[in-house]
């Protein structure tokens, strides 16, 4: 990570790594009476939402808010863009209010990139989704919330539903990791897949054929369309939700069809093994990539993901607004100097 | 924690205008067995002026306070009878020089079970220097409860305020010069106790400290 988070394939594990950590201190801030740190006092993060979004959002605010950091929050509907603003016009009026770090969801692959290195603004910009891109911060909370369960019990080992334990330091080397569904139309699929690798995990795909990206073969992961041998050699099973709203062919022939061979299922989920968890990214289908049985079972870890999206986002803003220099490669050496 | 203060407090004379004589190795002017009987001392101290210490919390200041806070506990318990909670608080989320260097590692805040609301929190820290992290250490406090009275433990008090700060127990006053560097050493952390004392290698290094 220099600057910018735009993609999760910038980070080095050692990053990754310095990330999570600092989410694990971070996660430590919502148990108290007070969740507020004056750390970013005085800076002005934007959050710039071009597409719909509820979770992100609302959890890089109040990560940006229990940071002290000032908040202005600026979606597409009812702003100038309705009117025919450009990206660029719109970034200059963030830059000339001052804007430290802008939070960016676009619809367009690629916009959080030319945001960054346009030269338009001089804060840090921060991928919150971008298109069928990337969402970095995504794929790191799901990488801190697999390691609470998958290397957090005090061996290194699964916690087995327990507690989520402290992962502090651990990365998720050979664990296993599954991701199934739309992987096609899917940031957190691409961004996961470049870091749980970064981070040592073994990933395999699982999708009908119509339903991977080009270029597939490419990516460090495996590719089945067949989700059932899968199951028993998997440590975490993360399921993708069907995007609709992209889609504008026929992908697969009936949700029926898709949900029978690529929904998770109460028997699908008897075939994982004892620790391992399910995840989604939401908003949940349920029914049709899930079904309500796994969705409320203790081995379901949404609403966790989302309790920990706030600990990761505040965990990047303070990592590259916290200083002086928002570069982590730096701050490390540093570490090693002071302590 | 004292070493890291050497970059907001260190005049400009002191790095850009004084020559350097050559690398002058550390000196150790506390070795294992005057840090142990210093501990000793202060524990007694702590349970003296709090009448028993029964509500007192010791509050270590991350790395090395945090270690001294847990033998202190242990000498309090050899005393006392009793088990004196311990924890470990992270200050640098409300340093007030975040924005002279790169963002800093976070270190552990760990309050001991019953919290310190109504307590006498100690706080225990290696080096006491420009008083600015037992600044952070008050407002960090702030945050996470109302003590009775907080107390300030140090191990080596070298001077230089910079803030209208005291220490309550202090193992011992050492007078320096604001070139030099303290470093407190401890076996949970480095290969030995002892206590340096040592000209700075160059001024760049002071600066990275």
């Amino acid at each position: 990570m220099k600057r910018h988070l735009i993609s999760a394939a910038d980070l080095t594990r050692d990053d990754a790594l310095l990330v999570l950590d600092t989410a694990e201190e971070m996660a430590r801030v919502a148990d108290r009476p007070i969740k507020k740190l004056p750390t970013l006092r005085g800076r002005t993060v934007v959050n710039l939402f071009f597409e719909d979004s509820t979770r992100t959002r609302i959890s890089f605010e109040a990560a940006a808010k229990r940071l002290s950091a000032d908040v202005i929050n600026f979606s597409a509907k009812g702003s100038s863009v309705s009117k025919g603003e450009s990206l660029k016009d719109t970034a200059l009026t963030l830059e000339a209010m001052g804007a430290d770090a802008v939070v960016i969801r676009h619809h367009a692959s690629g916009a959080p990139h030319r945001l960054a290195t346009s030269g338009w603004i001089g804060g840090s910009v921060v991928n919150a989704g971008d298109g069928t891109h990337e969402h970095p911060t995504q794929a790191l909370l799901d990488a801190f919330t697999m390691r609470r369960h998958l290397a957090g019990a005090p061996d290194g080992g699964p916690t087995y539903h327990r507690e989520p334990g402290d992962g502090t330091g651990r990365d998720l080397a050979g664990r296993r990791i599954t991701i199934v569904g739309d992987v096609l139309h899917s940031r957190v699929a691409r961004s996961n897949v470049h870091l749980l690798n970064t981070l040592g995990a073994e990933i395999t795909l699982v999708a009908p054929p119509t339903l991977l990206p080009i270029g597939v073969e490419t990516w460090p992961c495996e590719v089945s369309y067949d989700l059932d041998p899968i199951l028993a050699k998997t440590d975490a099973v993360m399921m993708l939700r069907v995007q609709s709203e992209r889609m504008n062919a026929a992908f697969f022939p009936t949700e029926r069809e898709y949900a029978r061979r690529y929904g998770l299922d109460g028997a699908r989920m008897a075939a994982l093994p004892g620790h391992a968890i399910v995840m989604h990214p939401g908003p949940m289908n349920r029914g049709m990539e899930i079904t309500a049985e796994v969705a409320d079972s203790g081995r379901c870890t949404v609403v966790e993901q989302v309790a920990n999206g706030v600990s990761v986002r505040m965990a990047v803003l303070y990592l590259l607004l916290g200083g002086n220099e928002p570069a982590i490669t730096t701050a490390r050496t540093q570490e090693n100097n002071d302590r | 924690m004292a070493e890291d203060h050497s970059d907001i407090s260190l005049p400009l004379s002191a790095t850009g205008n004084t020559p350097w004589h050559g690398e002058a190795p550390a000196r150790a002017v506390l070795e294992a067995p005057d840090i142990a009987r210093m501990l000793t001392r202060i524990a007694h101290e702590i349970v003296e002026r709090a009448k028993g210490a029964d509500d007192v919390v010791l509050l270590g200041i991350p790395t090395r306070g945090v270690f001294l806070a847990r033998r202190l506990a242990d000498k309090l318990a050899e005393i006392t009878g009793r088990k004196v909670p311990v924890g470990s608080l992270d200050i640098t989320m409300y340093r007030d020089d975040l924005r002279l260097g790169p963002p800093r590692t976070l270190a552990r805040t760990d309050i001991p079970g019953d919290g310190i609301d109504g307590r006498l929190v100690v706080l225990v820290d290696d080096v006491l220097f420009s008083g600015r992290t037992i600044r952070a250490a008050l407002d960090a406090m702030n945050d996470l409860g109302r003590p009775r009275a907080v107390q300030l433990a140090v191990l080596v008090d070298r001077g230089h305020r910079e803030l209208p700060i005291r220490a309550d127990y202090v193992g011992k006053n050492i007078p320096t010069s604001l070139r030099e560097t303290v470093k407190v050493q401890l076996a949970e952390n480095d290969d030995r106790d002892c206590v340096l004392l040592g000209d700075p290698p160059a001024p760049a290094a002071v600066r990275d400290e």
